[in-house]
C-alpha cells in the first residue's frame, strides 16, 4: 500500500511523449511555406499540433486546406481554452481540429487571442462548417469572428450579458437566470 | 395578387423534434424559403460542470448528451482520458467495450429510424424499432445496472464485469434487432408512398458534407467513404470483418438505407466480439490512475485506502499537462473530446464535439426550396438529439 502513494509523485513528472520535440512533417511544411518564425509546435498528445498567429489566419488555413500535401479538407472542430488560470501571457486560445481525408492525418491548430482585443479572422469561408462553431465560441467566450456571415449567440439568449465558459465567470451564473422573462 | 412570406414557428415542441427545438420557418406558399434554428432550451452547461469534476465524474454527464447511445458517449470519453493519460486498457474491457458500443449502436438507430418513419407516418415501423429497443435496453440494464444513464466506463476500465450470460444476451438482442430490422425494411424500402417523401429530399452533396463537417451516416450517404472505426481504429475495430456502408444520392433515402445497413454490420461485429471474449480483469493495472474493484474496497483496508485516495476532493488522478483530441465514431458521427489538462485533479477545460450539432447546421442549406411537410424528413433523416445539441 506504502507504494502507492510514492509512486504518484513519478507519475506526475512522466514524461507521455508529447509531439513538443521534433516537429512533425505538417509542420515542416507550413514553415517551408510561411517561413521559420510562423509557428511554434503544441503540446497536444497523439497529433501534431501548431500555435500559430492570428495576423494572418485566413491565409494560413487555406493554405492548410489547399496544399496537396496537406488537403485538410475537414475542419473538425473550432473552440476555445481560457488560460487565465494557466501559465500563460495571452489570456485565450482559440482551438482548430482538422482532419484530411487524403492523408488519413489529425492535426490541431492553436490561436492566442488577447483580452483586450478578442477577435479572430473567421474560417467560414473556408469551411463553412465553422459556421456555428464559431457562433458558439463567440457565444461562450465573447471572442468576436470577424468576417463571420451571422454572427449570433447561439444557446444562450440573445440578451444574456456574459460569457459563461469564461474562468471568471461562476459555477452558479451571476442570477441571470433570476431576471428571465417567460 | 402580391406574395408575402409568412413565419411559421415549427416547435419548440413539435413532436418530431424530439426535445426542445424551435425553427423559425419562412414559408414562401407551402414552400420553405428560409429556416432560422435557434438552440439552447436545453443548455446544460456540460462543458462548464466538468471543469469542477474530476475525470471519473464526468462520465455521468456523458450520458445525458446523446441519450440513445449513452455508452457510446461513455466510451468516447474515457478513450480520450485514457490517451491523456496513457493507460493501456485490457483485451477483456476493450472487447466489452466494442460489443456494448456496436449494441448502444443499434438500439440508436432502431430509435432513429423508427421515429423518422414515426414523423412521416408510418406509425408500425416505429412499433418494431421499439420494441426491439427494449430487449436491447434490459441487456444494458443486466450490464450496467440503469436503462438509460448507464455511466458504464471508467478511467482505464469499467464499473464491473459483465453478468455471467452476457453473450448469449447479446447474441438473442442482436437477434431481435435484426428481426426487427427486416421488418421495417419489408415495411418500408420499396413502399411507394415512403419513397415519394424521401428520395430526393434533402440532398447533401459529396462536396458540401466535406465542407459542412457532416459526420457519421449523413457524411456516408453521400458517397464519402469515411468511418473513424475503419480509418483510425481504436478498441482494436481492425480485428473486426464489417463493412461501411456508402449512399450514392446523399437524400433522406440513402440515409436511412445507410442506417439500415450499419445495424447489420453492427450485429456482425457483436457477434464477432462476443464469440471468444477474452479472459481476465476489466480494470488496467495502472495504480493511481484506475478505480479498485467496489467488491474488493468493502472487503480489503487497503482497497478501501486506495479508493479514497481517488475518489475525495483533494486526491484523485491526475494526468500529466496537456491537450489531446480523441474521436470515436458514434451513432451520429464523430464524437470527439477535447481535454486540456493542467495536472490536477479536475480538468482544465473539457470540450465535446458533438455529431447533432455539425450536422443540424446544415439543416438550413438542405430544406430550402423543400415543402413544409419535408420539414420533418430531413430533421429525423439528420438524428438530431437535442441533448447533444445544447450540452
Amino acid at each position: 500500500m506504502g507504494s502507492a502513494m510514492e509512486n504518484q509523485e513519478d507519475r506526475e513528472t512522466e514524461d507521455v511523449g508529447g509531439p513538443e520535440s521534433e516537429p512533425g512533417p505538417v509542420t515542416t511544411r507550413i514553415r517551408a511555406r510561411f517561413g521559420d518564425a510562423s509557428v511554434s509546435t503544441g503540446n497536444a498528445v497523439g497529433c501534431e499540433s501548431v500555435i500559430a498567429e492570428r495576423d494572418a489566419l485566413l491565409p494560413f488555413m487555406t493554405f492548410l486546406r489547399d496544399d496537396p500535401k496537406l488537403s485538410f479538407g475537414y475542419l473538425v472542430d473550432v473552440t476555445a481554452v481560457d488560460r487565465l488560470r494557466l501559465d500563460e501571457e495571452i489570456r485565450f486560445a482559440v482551438v482548430y481540429q482538422l482532419y484530411s481525408y487524403k492523408h488519413n492525418r489529425r492535426f490541431s491548430v492553436s490561436v492566442p487571442v488577447p483580452e483586450a482585443d478578442p477577435r479572430i479572422g473567421s474560417v467560414v469561408s473556408v469551411w463553412p462548417g465553422a459556421n456555428w462553431l464559431e457562433r458558439e465560441v463567440y457565444d461562450m467566450y465573447g471572442i468576436v469572428f470577424e468576417g463571420h456571415p451571422d454572427l449570433r449567440r447561439i444557446l444562450m439568449p440573445d440578451d444574456f450579458g456574459s460569457y459563461p465558459l469564461r474562468k471568471d465567470y461562476p459555477l452558479h451564473g451571476k442570477g441571470e437566470r433570476d431576471n428571465f422573462v417567460f | 395578387m402580391p406574395s408575402e412570406h409568412m413565419i411559421l414557428n415549427f416547435g419548440p415542441q413539435h413532436p418530431a423534434t424530439h426535445g426542445t427545438l424551435h425553427m423559425v420557418l419562412e414559408l414562401d406558399g407551402e414552400m420553405v424559403a428560409g429556416a432560422t434554428p435557434h438552440l439552447g432550451y436545453l443548455h446544460t452547461g456540460f462543458e462548464k460542470l466538468g471543469e469542477y469534476r474530476s475525470y471519473n465524474q464526468f462520465v455521468t454527464l456523458t450520458d445525458r448528451m446523446n441519450y440513445l447511445s449513452p455508452l457510446c458517449n461513455n466510451i468516447g470519453y474515457t478513450h480520450a482520458v485514457e490517451k491523456l493519460m496513457d493507460i493501456e486498457i485490457t483485451p477483456r474491457c476493450r472487447e466489452i467495450r466494442v460489443a456494448l458500443a456496436e449494441l448502444s449502436r443499434l438500439a440508436d438507430h432502431l430509435l432513429c429510424v423508427g421515429t423518422a418513419a414515426l414523423d412521416i407516418g408510418a406509425f408500425t415501423a416505429f412499433l418494431y424499432g421499439f420494441r426491439a429497443r427494449e430487449v436491447l435496453y434490459d441487456l444494458f440494464e443486466a450490464v450496467c445496472g440503469t436503462r438509460l444513464t448507464t455511466s458504464y466506463t471508467r478511467v482505464g476500465g469499467l464499473l464491473r464485469d459483465v453478468p455471467e450470460n452476457f453473450a448469449e444476451m447479446a447474441r438473442e438482442s442482436v437477434e431481435e434487432t435484426l428481426r426487427a430490422t427486416s421488418e421495417i425494411d419489408r415495411l418500408l424500402t420499396h413502399n411507394r408512398i415512403w419513397r415519394d417523401r424521401t428520395e430526393g429530399v434533402g440532398v447533401l452533396s459529396a462536396e458540401d458534407a466535406v465542407a459542412w463537417g457532416a459526420t457519421g451516416p449523413v457524411l456516408r450517404a453521400s458517397g464519402v467513404d469515411w468511418d473513424i472505426r475503419k480509418n483510425e481504429p481504436y478498441l482494436g475495430y481492425e480485428a473486426y470483418d464489417f463493412d461501411i456502408p456508402i449512399g450514392r444520392n446523399g437524400d433522406v433515402y440513402d440515409r436511412y438505407l445507410v442506417r439500415m445497413e450499419e445495424i447489420r454490420q453492427s450485429a456482425k461485429i457483436v457477434r464477432q466480439s462476443v464469440e471468444d471474449l477474452p479472459s481476465g480483469p476489466v480494470n488496467a493495472d495502472e495504480e493511481h490512475a484506475v478505480l479498485p474493484e467496489k467488491s474488493e474496497v468493502y472487503e480489503s483496508m487497503e482497497s478501501l485506502i486506495y479508493h479514497f485516495k481517488m475518489t475525495m476532493e483533494g486526491h484523485g488522478p491526475t494526468p500529466p499537462v496537456g491537450e489531446v483530441y480523441a474521436a470515436t465514431e458514434a451513432p451520429n458521427g464523430e464524437l470527439g473530446f477535447f481535454i486540456v489538462s493542467d495536472g490536477s485533479r479536475e480538468p482544465y477545460r473539457i470540450r465535446v464535439r458533438p455529431p447533432s450539432f455539425v450536422n443540424f447546421s446544415m439543416f438550413p442549406m438542405l430544406i430550402r426550396g423543400h415543402m413544409l411537410s419535408d420539414v420533418v424528413a430531413i430533421l429525423g433523416s439528420l438524428n438530431v438529439i437535442a441533448g447533444e445539441l445544447d450540452r
